[in-house]
């Protein structure tokens, strides 16, 4: 069996006295794709941004590729993780979010580049031929030189696809990315994501209230309920043969 | 009467006239004081130790509530006296650090606000595109924090200029204090303080005006809310 890539293990987090995860376990295969469901509030956000770095866990840990991510050991002891242990692990991680945040003082271009260029220090004709088969291939290959406030919503969380993918990272973590957008323009995000999907070697993580791209997509689904992982299996199962009452209320106002 | 006289005018006009590298030159010297000190505030106070960033609140608070002249009179007068630290400055270094400390609060301000403004979602992307804090602010915050705060700076630039003859109490020889020299010898004081006047005019307002027109740039220039598929712009606008 392969190394997981992801490990969560026994992560909590509370924000003040609120308590939004309880307990999550979970092992993400290399490759693998596992969409998130659950009801508002219940903690999907928080999951991911955990491992991207954006939210610290209150308790637990988080291995990526074999790493402790928000501890180091520093003296023979487990410290929190500084900055630069933050950086040198999280590299292998990208995230697109539900607002796009495309940098707006950059073209397109640009704003596919600039990672690249700066944080791997990839020459720019490389950094450049790269970001442009990038976004040629989310089917933006004419808009190289716009600006972010210049596309739609769908063509600008294209971008924001494409600007995670020339990293490279070995997980990439979606968050809603299609409910801030008109919903003529969720059909051409969720094409290019399932494309991304098709070409495998990247683990994925999407928290979606889509249900039927989670069947198509995910070879795994999870449940979060109240905190936990209420229920997880292959998409199949968990959407339409669960036993799970909480879980069949959820999916029925989806069912409609 | 004293009646309004053009000879006298003339005459006092390359008098007063030679004062006007000494208020220009402070003018500068305090802006950039202020826009450099101003740095440092805005930094200070985002050291994430709350007492800290408690008394440089309270520091800045206590600069901004107390008039600029009694500063002025505090450097020049009284800190030469000041036991240990105190000595006696010139009276344009003490008015570059009394009135460019003065306004480096308001500055600091300015700076504030244009880094609070940009948007939390740009500080989560560079996170996750893992760039360097470095990175972080050369190519990402501080090119979307600083072109809206150019006309707010520029604003203070203009009410720094129109402060900067408060000097003259301390005895710095601007075009104010010449204005008043020339009067004191000549007992006409109409003529002179009209052409300070008349400086004071021909200098700030076509700035107002720049920076008026620098304002309307800059809030089109995030704003392009051309439709997809419009002609691409030029790399001479990009902004950064
Ligand atoms: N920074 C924060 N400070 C305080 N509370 C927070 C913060 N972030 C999230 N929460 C709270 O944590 C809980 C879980 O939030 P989270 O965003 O993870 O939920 P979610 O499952 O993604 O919900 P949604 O479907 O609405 O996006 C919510 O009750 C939310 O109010
Ligand atoms: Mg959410």
């Amino acid at each position: 069996m392969t190394e997981p890539i992801v490990m969560y293990k026994d992560v909590h987090k509370s924000f003040g006295d609120v308590s939004v995860l309880r307990g999550i376990d979970l092992d993400i295969k290399p490759g693998e794709k596992v969409a998130v469901i659950g009801p508002s509030g219940s903690g999907k956000t928080t999951i991911i941004r955990m491992l991207m770095t954006l939210e610290q866990p209150t308790s637990g840990s988080i291995i990526v590729d074999g790493k402790n991510l928000w501890q180091m050991e520093k003296g023979g002891q487990l410290v929190p993780a500084n900055e630069k242990h933050l950086r040198e692990v999280r590299g292998d991680i990208g995230m697109v979010f539900q607002h796009f945040n495309l940098f707006p003082h950059m073209t397109i271009l640009e704003n596919c580049m600039t990672a690249p260029v700066q944080v791997k220090k990839e020459d720019k004709a490389t950094a450049k031929k790269h970001s442009i088969e990038m976004l040629e291939k989310v089917g933006l290959g004419d808009k190289l030189d716009n600006y972010p406030s210049q596309l739609s919503g769908g063509q600008k969380q294209r971008v924001a696809m494409a600007r995670a993918l020339v990293m490279r990272p070995k997980i990439m973590l979606f968050d809603e990315v299609t409910s801030a957008l008109d919903p003529e323009l969720v059909g051409e995000v969720l094409e290019v994501i399932r494309d991304i999907a098709k070409e495998g070697e990247m683990a994925m993580v999407l928290v979606t209230h889509e249900m039927d791209f989670a069947l198509d997509v995910a070879d795994r689904v999870l449940f979060l309920d109240n905190g936990v992982i209420a229920e997880q299996g292959p998409p199949s199962q968990v959407l339409e043969h669960s036993e799970n009452e909480r879980l069949q209320s959820f999916l029925h106002r989806f069912r409609k | 009467m004293n009646n309004w006289s053009w000879e006298i005018f003339l005459e006092a006009f390359p008098y007063v006239l030679e004062g006007i590298g000494i208020t220009i030159g402070l003018t500068i010297a305090c802006y950039l004081f202020a826009l450099i000190f101003g740095f440092i505030w805005t930094f200070v106070r985002r050291i994430p130790v709350k007492p800290v960033r408690w008394v440089i609140l309270w520091i800045m608070e206590f600069i901004r509530s107390t008039p600029p002249l009694v500063q002025l009179f505090f450097i020049y007068y009284a800190w030469p006296m000041v036991p240990g630290i105190g000595m006696t400055l010139s009276p344009f270094t003490s008015a570059v650090l009394g009135l460019g400390i003065h306004y480096s609060t308001y500055i600091g301000e300015v700076y504030r606000s244009g880094i609070d403004g940009v948007d939390k979602g740009q500080w989560e992307a560079s996170r996750a595109l893992n760039f360097s804090t470095r990175q972080k602010w050369t190519k990402i915050i501080l090119p979307q924090a600083i072109p809206p705060t150019i006309p707010m700076l520029g604003n203070y630039l203009i009410i720094m200029f129109k402060e900067v003859p408060l000097a003259s109490t301390i005895g710095v020889v601007g075009i104010l204090q010449m204005a008043n020299n020339f009067g004191a010898e000549n007992w006409r004081y109409l003529e002179p303080l009209t052409i300070v006047a008349i400086l004071f005019l021909v200098l700030s307002y076509p700035s107002a005006i720049l920076i008026n027109k620098l304002e309307r740039k800059m809030n089109r220039r995030f704003d392009k809310k051309t439709p997809t598929g419009s002609k691409p712009i030029s790399k001479a606008n990009a902004p950064g």
